[in-house]
């Protein structure tokens, strides 16, 4: 298995982000660097929107997450309701 | 009139077929090879252009809005910057040299990427990779200009950002190296580009610039560099993907791209590697305060990271390219390779350099056990030595230039650090020379091309380099001080140790009267 | 292999000696001399002599170094293209073979910056 990460400005709308990523994948390891936030998870890693909605309480557009997005690593696969990186082998 | 909407909006896959597939049209009265006329010539076979899909499944609409919210963050920030005086919350102004370096070497390459990815989306016949290398043009210019918007604050106090967007790129001697790779890139096919620029830079290696220069800004307190960077860094997510994407198409859609495409991806990893060696010495010697060194950095988005991305291309065929062997060598002596010369050449630089300190020596020995204690340490023990008698070292004679990356021969060989890597090649008669494997193995395959190479150095001597008019007979000539003039450095000012520079010493004023009523 | 492209792909290369206003190119490394980061690169006339290339060019840029002064020229070892080469103090570039971008190696066993390679 390979490590898919990936990574966020350090701020207060990427907050409730990575702790949804961090609920919803057990297993991934947050990694904290200067103004910069990394979430690496062996194979895949999923972002939810419900989850997300759940703890801002207003609809959110996954495609929001590119305003504060750094990096990712991994094969991704967006729809409305997920925002999946995975290496599949 | 109240028109109420019922049906829900579109789903995103629903709504990306429309906004791309939908917008394509057939050509009519030219035939379609006369329209996309460079589709083929590299060799690359496409059945259908359909399979091609943006993963994040941007369409225009979206794209707009999400970009203009970036660009009002950015451009908040640069104003509380400005108003705030933020350059005096710098770590030490020397890390400036850090940003000189960004602006001159890598912001007008942005410029060349908009130009670059603009022609790919023409040339495509596909609409999916024309509209995402539409959008990555737009965003590649964006951030040419949000670079030099968030750095001319800097040019309002400090020596050496007057020049370097525009004039220096194509004329200082080490800027030939990034400009070089680019100039490279854009005169291949598209294709080629796509690998070049898109994969080979985009995802393989684009992560070793901007995360650790961008977390380094931070750590050294660069407001304004922190923020263009991640402004310009939420862009860079998608354009990995979009070189992924690329790979997987062509690999996908006929065996015969096998060959071509792992021909590209040896030798666009090898051009970025070397090129990156610049970032290399940047993190391990011009952050007053480091993040993680060069080897960290490498081990992590490299060999992890880029380890997992090629056991997955493995299913299609693609081996790790040769190179890679010799850059698990490499990565424990190029920085301290590169800025030995950066200062012993820091008198032809459009930037200060310095020599180590001790506390900074100590990093790099904890950092370096294998390879700086015994190789580097000494070297610049001695500089310091000669600097402190007041004889700091520059060269005085120009160096010897690798003919395809351009650095000057500084490697070593992958078996002796103790030993100057030496390649030699002959094409039609004429001698090239090569700074490693990696390099000769690229001129090689490609010799028409690189004989046509602008080597700084050639160019210096043919007398190329000097302002118009300059007479190189006359009396007491100093090819030097012309050549500075030529590339609008100015000598005693942008140049040279940054102990002693007009920086080091406004810097310190500044902070004094920032923290005093004077 | 040759250059993929739309068209007969042919260009003349750019250093070419007749761009040197009748010198030469001529690149010269010294080794375990780390001081001087790379192998340096000089404009040089095919007419001169190799005791002047010594004794002028190589001094003016390697003079610097405290052990350039100890090398004593009939024990080195030179090499050019990676190749024993064994130069003639008192004829020209050009009458023994050294052509314009050749590369030459000196070697001088026993002085390497006193042990650091510097």
């Amino acid at each position: 298995m390979s490590t898919v990460f990936i990574a966020f400005q350090t701020n207060e709308d990427t907050r409730p982000i990575v702790e949804s990523i961090l609920a919803d994948n057990p297993g991934s390891v947050l990694d904290e660097q200067p103004a910069m936030v990394k979430i690496n998870a062996e194979g895949s890693l999923v972002i939810k929107r419900e989850s997300i909605e759940e703890r801002i309480g207003r609809d959110f557009d996954l495609q929001e997450l590119q305003i504060n997005l750094i990096t990712i690593s991994g094969h991704l696969d967006e729809d409305d309701d997920t925002f999946t990186l995975s290496w599949k082998n | 009139m109240d028109m109420k909407a019922n049906k829900k909006k579109l789903g995103l896959k629903e709504k990306y077929a429309h906004m791309t597939r939908g917008l394509d049209w057939e050509t009519t009265y030219q035939p379609k090879e006369k329209v996309f006329p460079q589709a083929t010539f590299e060799g690359i076979k496409v059945h259908d252009w359909d399979k091609w899909e943006d993963p994040f499944r941007l369409t225009m609409d979206a794209y707009w809005k999400y970009q203009a919210e970036k660009e009002r963050k950015l451009y908040a920030v640069l104003d509380a910057f400005a108003q705030n005086n933020g350059h005096l919350g710098l770590t030490d102004a020397r890390y400036l040299s850090a940003v000189k370096l960004f602006l001159t070497g890598i912001s007008p390459l942005e410029y060349v990427a908009h130009r670059g990815f603009a022609a790919a989306g023409r040339n495509f016949p596909g609409v999916g990779p024309r509209v995402a290398c539409l959008m990555q043009s737009i965003d590649e210019v964006r951030h040419a200009q949000t670079q030099i918007h968030a750095l001319s604050n800097y040019n309002k106090f400090y020596e050496g950002f007057h020049a370097g967007a525009t004039h220096q790129i194509e004329r200082v001697w080490y800027l030939s190296v990034p400009k070089s790779f680019f100039d490279d890139a854009f005169s291949a096919g598209p294709f080629e580009w796509m690998i070049a620029i898109g994969f080979s830079f985009e995802y393989v290696l684009t992560n070793l610039l901007f995360v650790p220069f961008m977390s380094g800004a931070a750590y050294n307190g660069d407001m304004a560099t922190v923020t263009f960077g991640f402004s310009a860094q939420s862009d860079e997510a998608r354009h990995m993907t979009l070189g992924l994407e690329c790979i997987k198409f062509m690999l996908e859609q006929d065996p015969d791209n096998l060959p071509i495409v792992q021909k590209w991806i040896d030798k666009w990893a090898w051009r970025g590697i070397r090129v990156l060696s610049l970032v290399a010495t940047m993190m391990d010697y011009m952050l007053p305060k480091r993040v993680m060194s060069w080897k960290e950095a490498w081990e992590i988005y490299f060999e992890q990271n880029g380890g997992a991305l090629f056991n997955d291309l493995a299913k299609y065929g693609i081996k790790v390219p040769e190179c890679i062997t010799q850059c698990t060598v490499d990565k424990e002596h190029i920085s301290h390779q590169i800025w030995l010369t950066l200062c012993t050449h820091g008198h032809a630089m459009a930037l200060h350099t310095w020599l180590p300190n001790a506390d900074e020596m100590d990093w790099l020995s904890a950092k370096y056990p294998n390879t700086f204690d015994k190789y580097y340490r000494p070297r610049f023990e001695k500089l310091q030595e000669l600097a402190d008698k007041g004889e700091r070292f520059y060269a005085n004679t120009l160096p010897m230039l690798c003919q395809v990356c351009q650095i000057p021969m500084l490697f070593t060989e992958p078996d002796d650090p103790t030993k100057i890597c030496y390649r030699e090649s002959e094409y039609q008669g004429e001698k090239y020379h090569t700074c490693s494997d990696g390099c000769k193995h690229i001129f090689d395959d490609e010799p028409e091309k690189y004989i046509q190479a602008w080597l700084p150095v050639h160019q210096v001597y043919m007398g190329n380099c000097w302002p118009e008019g300059t007479d190189p007979t006359v009396e007491g000539f100093n090819p030097l001080a012309k050549y500075l003039e030529w590339c609008h450095i100015e000598d005693g000012k942008d140049n040279c140790d940054y102990e002693g520079s007009s920086d080091q010493a406004n810097f310190a004023a500044w902070r004094g009267v920032a923290t005093q009523n004077v | 292999m040759a250059v993929k492209a739309l068209y007969d792909y042919q260009f003349p290369a750019l250093d070419t000696q007749d761009k040197f206003h009748g010198n030469q190119l001529l690149y010269v490394g010294w080794d375990d001399h780390f001081l001087f980061a790379a192998p340096l690169a000089f404009t040089v006339s095919p007419n001169a002599k190799f005791s002047e290339l010594v004794g002028q060019t190589l001094t003016f840029a390697y003079g610097r170094h405290p052990d350039w002064a100890k090398i004593d020229f009939s024990k080195v070892v030179w090499l050019k293209s990676g190749k024993p080469f064994q130069p003639e103090m008192n004829k020209t570039l050009a009458e023994q073979g050294i052509k314009h971008k050749d590369a030459l190696r000196l070697q001088t066993p026993g002085l390497n910056g006193n042990g650091t390679n510097f």
